[in-house]
């Protein structure tokens, strides 16, 4: 048989739909029948990561540049949507017995006598929805232009998104009149009237969630199959003979950092709606590494394994944490370090060099004399 | 001398020093259009520097190169490439994890920007040209094939077809043959003699056998310096260059 790129390009594409299918039944069907609401709204908190680990696959896995700093457009994208939430529980009849009445309680404590302006426009939905998105685009765009027009990558890159979470995390803390300081945005309770703190409310936002994990999902998979994944993937590799091909190399690395930041928002935006609050923890230097170690461990070359591994370290974290909350760190040190030296590929790589070759030939016995030879590629799911 | 504007690029007392030191020195030459012209010359006499100078990746100190009248000493890399400027690398510079396909459509010249890029669909002229393009560099049968599996010669054909597939008015070339075997070597000057129609080529080489059979001028380097220039006879006759190069 021909083996034209088409053919081959259509084999690729029904196993990552396939798998992407998998996940789905996985998240919308399996979990929930599975789950009491209180596990399942953890592994809704969990999922918010997989955004992120969605984005460094891109700007990481694909791009070659690591952003230790994806926790700054998680977290602006988490206060977007906290502000909101804030304001419309921060109602004249709801605070009054503060001495200011209307504004966010940390304000009142404060000495704040009015809103700051910028929280304003947060009084509307629809632009705190914009928000979410925009804001972190727009600040990934200005450090991405003024860091890849210098061409700056590689180590630098990495310990310049650093040294914004710290900066970041820092002005969070210390603004503690607008920001709600080292307790963050708390008690949060209602959406447009809507309770979000029932249990019905969580089932509702983890399903909303889920979908929009699995959008994310099939917008991530359109970017990596069109010409400008594989420019990305072109650049991790040679990055000069990509400019001496005609590209502008920092336009595109400037877009899949903002693509990054982006997708880490909508996470950051999900996780303050279902765990209620928001606060610079999840803004820092750690969390931002440990985001990156969920996508390692998943495996940074593929989307689906971004997700899996996501679910998986943050349900051992949650079980050590439960049993032996000291043990926690050393753990995710070990992973960390076990990940880059046994399997760089991550937990993907690990299905894709043994797992894969055994389905493959079970497939092929079964459809034996039928087609053999047909580029079956089946669903890179790391754990089920 | 010639009005410098007839010729496709005129480099006129281009000079760039690193700390100091001058690795190209006042250096003026001229390319035809349709012409094959091959810099020759020792070791860290400058020759890869130039290339540099020209494809806009080391910033000229001074001087100028007009290419068809345009001054590039000022353009970006990639306006360079747009005008009509490739280039290819010493060491074969592909990309690896992709398919010979996928080198070769990134090198098709449509959806350069990110939203173009974005936008960018494999259609029926693509694949045509990519298709054109890899039976000319002898890789039809490896269309599908990561380029890491290609032989060290094979990669360098790519590189080529990933240039022609821009279709550059100039294309550079920093050592083709170097490392390739006898045969290899053959096709590669056959490849070259066959897409110079319509463009010039500018290149870089060791291989004095090789620089006999395609080159129309040669221009010796040393020091930053031009040491000689002309046809390979005249090179070859020159003394200067004898002492210095041709000799040992």
């Amino acid at each position: 048989m021909t083996r034209t790129p088409q053919s081959r390009f259509f084999g690729r594409m029904d196993g990552d739909i396939a798998g992407i299918l998998l996940l789905a039944a996985l998240l919308i069907v399996i979990l929930p029948l599975g789950l009491d609401i209180f596990r399942l709204n953890m592994v809704g908190k969990y999922l918010t990561y997989a955004f992120v680990a969605l984005g460094l696959v891109l700007c990481w896995g694909s791009a070659g540049i690591l952003s230790l700093g994806q926790g700054i457009f998680f977290g602006i994208g988490g206060y977007c949507m906290a502000m909101f939430l804030k304001l419309e529980a921060s109602s004249p009849e709801a605070t009054k017995i503060q001495s200011t009445p209307g504004i966010p309680d940390f304000m009142d404590w404060n000495q704040l006598k009015e809103l700051p302006w910028f929280w304003e426009p947060f009084h509307s939905l629809s632009f705190s929805i914009v928000a979410v998105v925009a804001v972190p685009a727009l600040l990934a765009f200005i450090v991405g232009l003024a860091m890849f027009k210098r061409r700056v990558g590689g180590v630098y890159f990495a310990i310049i998104t650093q040294a914004f979470a710290a900066i970041l995390t820092i002005l969070i803390v210390g603004q503690q009149g607008y920001t709600g300081g080292i307790n963050g945005i708390t008690d949060l309770r209602t959406l447009k009237g809507w309770d979000i703190r029932t249990d019905e409310a969580k089932l509702v936002l983890y399903f909303v969630n889920a979908a929009l994990l699995i959008g994310c999902l099939l917008l991530c998979l359109y970017v990596r199959r069109s010409k400008l994944g594989r420019i990305l993937v072109a650049l991790r590799d040679k990055e000069d003979r990509v400019r001496f091909s005609g590209y502008d190399v920092a336009n595109f690395k400037i877009f899949v950092f903002c693509f990054a930041a982006a997708l880490s928002a909508v996470g950051g935006a999900m996780f303050t709606l279902q765990v209620g609050f928001m606060s610079p923890s999840f803004v820092g230097i750690v969390p931002s590494i440990e985001m990156v170690i969920y996508c390692a461990v998943g495996g940074r070359l593929s989307l689906l394994g971004a997700v899996y591994g996501t679910l998986l370290v943050n349900w051992a974290k949650t079980m050590l944490s439960e049993s032996f909350p000291e043990l926690w760190l050393f753990a995710m040190g070990a992973l960390f370090i076990g990940v880059v030296m046994v399997f760089p590929n991550g937990l993907a790589g690990l299905y894709q060099q043994y797992i894969a070759p055994h389905l493959r030939r079970l497939t092929a016995r079964r459809s034996d004399g039928a087609a053999a030879g047909a580029p079956i590629i089946p669903p890179h799911t790391a754990a089920d | 001398m010639a009005n410098p504007t007839d010729y496709l690029l005129a480099v006129e007392g281009l000079t760039v020093s690193f700390d100091g030191f001058k690795a190209v020195n006042d250096l003026s030459f001229y390319v035809d259009s349709n012409e094959i012209h091959v810099i020759i010359g020792p070791n860290g006499a400058g020759k890869t520097t130039v290339l540099d100078l020209i494809c806009g990746r080391t910033k000229a100190s001074g001087g100028s190169i007009k290419f068809r009248n345009r001054e590039l000493t000022a353009m970006k890399e990639h306006q360079i490439v747009k005008a009509g400027v490739g280039r290819k690398f010493q060491n074969p510079s592909i990309y690896d994890d992709l398919t010979v396909f996928e080198n070769l459509e990134i090198s098709y010249p449509r959806g350069r920007t990110v939203f173009g890029a974005l936008a960018f669909k494999r259609d029926a002229a693509v694949r045509e040209r990519v298709a054109e393009i890899a039976e000319m560099i002898f890789l039809a049968d490896h269309l599908d094939q990561r380029a890491e599996y290609l032989s060290h010669g094979q990669k360098q054909w790519l590189e080529i077809g990933m240039l022609l597939i821009q279709d550059p008015e100039l294309l550079m070339l920093d050592e083709p043959v170097a490392g390739m075997s006898v045969n290899e070597r053959k096709k590669t000057a056959e490849l070259l003699n066959r897409i110079i129609r319509n463009r010039s080529v500018l290149v870089i080489e060791h291989d004095m056998k090789f620089v006999e059979d395609i080159a129309h001028r040669v221009t010796v380097l040393h020091q930053g310096r031009i040491l000689s220039e002309g046809s390979m006879e005249r090179v070859k006759a020159d003394p200067k260059v004898v002492e210095v190069y041709l000799g040992h």
